[in-house]
């Protein structure tokens, strides 16, 4: 039999990764109704304009579609991995050909897929239930895709290098989950990002999740809002850049710190 | 026969504690070679460098003819040729056991047939039982499973039957010997000492970071010329002398009780009392 590649094995291991997340119910019901109990809280709360055209859901929906990004990229691998340190899975896999690479393609084909997953529900609910406008124009379509498949990618490698930060799995939840929800609070998914004190606003320029919101409001919100945001415009270039920059930053990080076996 | 494992003067330290210092050994083909040791001893460290997992501080290691330290691609065709049966993990509880076992067979060149190894390790009727659901003894026979799938050269087992109850172990050891008389060569670690010795046809005591011995279970630690102790019963009490000549006892207190001497007993030293002389000796 011929050697199998990188990508095939890869690509097995995606299916593989895919199909022990439907058998953990509680986790997929977590990950993927989580979001959409927090916009029919949210849509219900704020049911008010926040600019002419616009109302809190709208504003709402691009803030949880960033959020989707960051859940299911860096939050669940960096959940996750630790887990499957402990439990002695990767260990097992170092001590077989399997290349390293065929490893986080399939950590990254889970990734994605619950990432489309996230976004079809929460468009479709927020359409469904909350008057959301989805983008009426290609060029706003496009920049939605390259934002899913930028910003995606940037959560992947970040979840992978954070996962060497927390000591064991079962402490990973309690030290990744506060990060996130601390970002999510900065970076304007919660509330009108503007709205928030100067300092909450340069705290969150610096990290990524604070970019994908503004891109995804660039997608959903109408032009005319462009000019609430901070700089009076989207920022589309700076956004890409900015999110491109935590990429590279990812793939360095986790190249030097991605530990097989639990230390 | 061709050595497939060899170590010369191999050292490693954590901080301040030597935990290998200076081990050698030479493994043929088609041995079952087990080392033996308390824990702290230097065994898993030992083992561990060979599988590649850590780097050395100093000595000559090869298996199959490769350095274990080595990154990169060579590295994954050398991997193609060793099966690693770890200690107890707990993965993949959300796979079945087929699915886990077919899956890893697609890491290798040639590897055996998923079906084969599971009936083979005897999880035939658990084929399609979650992970999660197997029993400890179960969950070690997938393990092995999976250790052996990519038909390995060179089969590292790291305390294999814990967990096993007794005619499981006994299946398992004929499994092992079937792998054996397939021309791999095994590298055993276990605390049981009756595993090393029905399996096992050399042995090597480690402690303190050191080859204490090699030999077979039979001469090890001079077991086969230990005094034997001979124990019978007399005036109601339980009596034992040790003796170079237990036959000459025997047959003196036989024409002492004329004819059948009560509760008669002799005893050689068990490869378990050699053992713990040995590394009780070496901690002195």
């Amino acid at each position: 039999m011929s050697k199998p590649t990188a990508l095939s094995i890869g690509i097995q291991r995606g299916g593989l990764e895919i199909r022990q997340f439907m058998r953990q119910r509680e986790s997929v019901v977590f990950t993927m109704l989580f979001p959409l109990i927090l916009l029919a809280i949210f849509g219900s709360v704020f049911s008010n304009q926040i600019a002419e055209g616009v109302t809190f859901s709208q504003y709402f929906v691009a803030g949880m579609i960033a959020s989707g990004l960051v859940n299911t990229g860096f939050q669940q691998l960096a959940i996750m991995i630790p887990m499957e340190r402990d439990f002695g899975t990767l260990k097992r896999l170092r001590g077989t050909p399997m290349p390293a690479s065929s490893y986080f393609i399939g950590k990254s084909i889970l990734v994605m897929l619950s990432m489309l997953v996230q976004v079809f529900l929460l468009l479709t609910a927020g359409v469904a239930f909350f008057g959301v406008n989805l983008p009426t124009s290609a060029d706003k379509w496009l920049i939605l895709l390259a934002l899913l498949v930028i910003g995606s990618a940037c959560s992947t490698i970040l979840g992978i290098a954070f996962s060497n930060v927390p000591k064991t799995g079962r402490g990973a939840s309690a030290v990744v989950s506060p990060v996130v929800i601390v970002l999510q609070f900065f970076s304007g998914v919660f509330f009108i990002f503007t709205d928030l004190p100067q300092w909450m606003q340069q705290v969150a320029a610096i990290f990524p999740l604070k970019w994908m919101t503004q891109g995804a409001r660039s997608v959903f919100l109408p032009d005319s809002f462009a000019a609430q945001e901070v700089a009076g415009s989207w920022e589309t270039g700076r956004t890409f850049a900015i999110i491109g920059a935590w990429l590279v930053v990812g793939i360095i990080w986790a190249i030097r710190s991605f530990k097989w076996e639990r230390q | 026969m061709s050595t497939v494992i060899s170590v010369a003067g191999l050292k490693k330290s954590y901080g301040a504690n030597q935990a290998v210092n200076g081990v050698d050994l030479q493994i043929s083909q088609g041995e079952i070679f087990a080392l033996l040791g308390p824990n702290g001893a230097g065994k898993t460290t030992t083992v561990e460098i060979l599988e590649g997992f850590r780097d050395r501080d100093s000595g000559e290691v090869k298996v199959l003819g490769f350095d274990p330290a080595t990154k990169g691609s060579a590295a994954q065709a050398w991997r193609d040729r060793i099966g690693i049966v770890l200690q107890s993990t707990e993965d993949a509880g959300d796979l079945t056991v087929y699915e886990s076992v077919s899956h890893f067979a697609k890491y290798y060149k040639n590897p055996k047939d998923p079906r084969e190894v599971i009936d083979l390790v005897g999880l035939g009727e658990k084929v399609d039982a979650l992970g999660r659901t197997l029993s400890g003894g179960q969950r070690r026979r997938l393990d092995v499973a999976l250790g052996i799938i990519g038909s390995p050269e060179v089969i590292f087992l790291d305390e294999p039957t814990t967990g096993f109850d007794p005619e499981a172990r006994r299946a398992f050891w004929s499994l092992i010997r079937n792998l054996r008389d397939e021309g791999a060569t095994i590298l055993l670690t276990t605390h049981y000492l009756d595993e090393a010795e029905a399996l096992a046809d050399r042995v090597a005591v480690i402690n303190h970071g050191q080859i204490i011995e090699v030999s077979t279970p039979e001469l090890l630690g001079g077991r086969a010329t230990s005094l034997a102790t001979v124990t019978w019963r007399e005036d109601g009490l339980t009596k034992s002398e040790k003796s170079e000549n237990p036959t000459a006892l025997v047959s003196q207190l036989s024409s002492r009780f004329k004819g059948e001497v009560p509760e008669l007993s002799v005893k050689r030293a068990s490869l378990e009392d050699i053992y713990l002389e040995m590394i009780g000796g070496a901690n002195e």
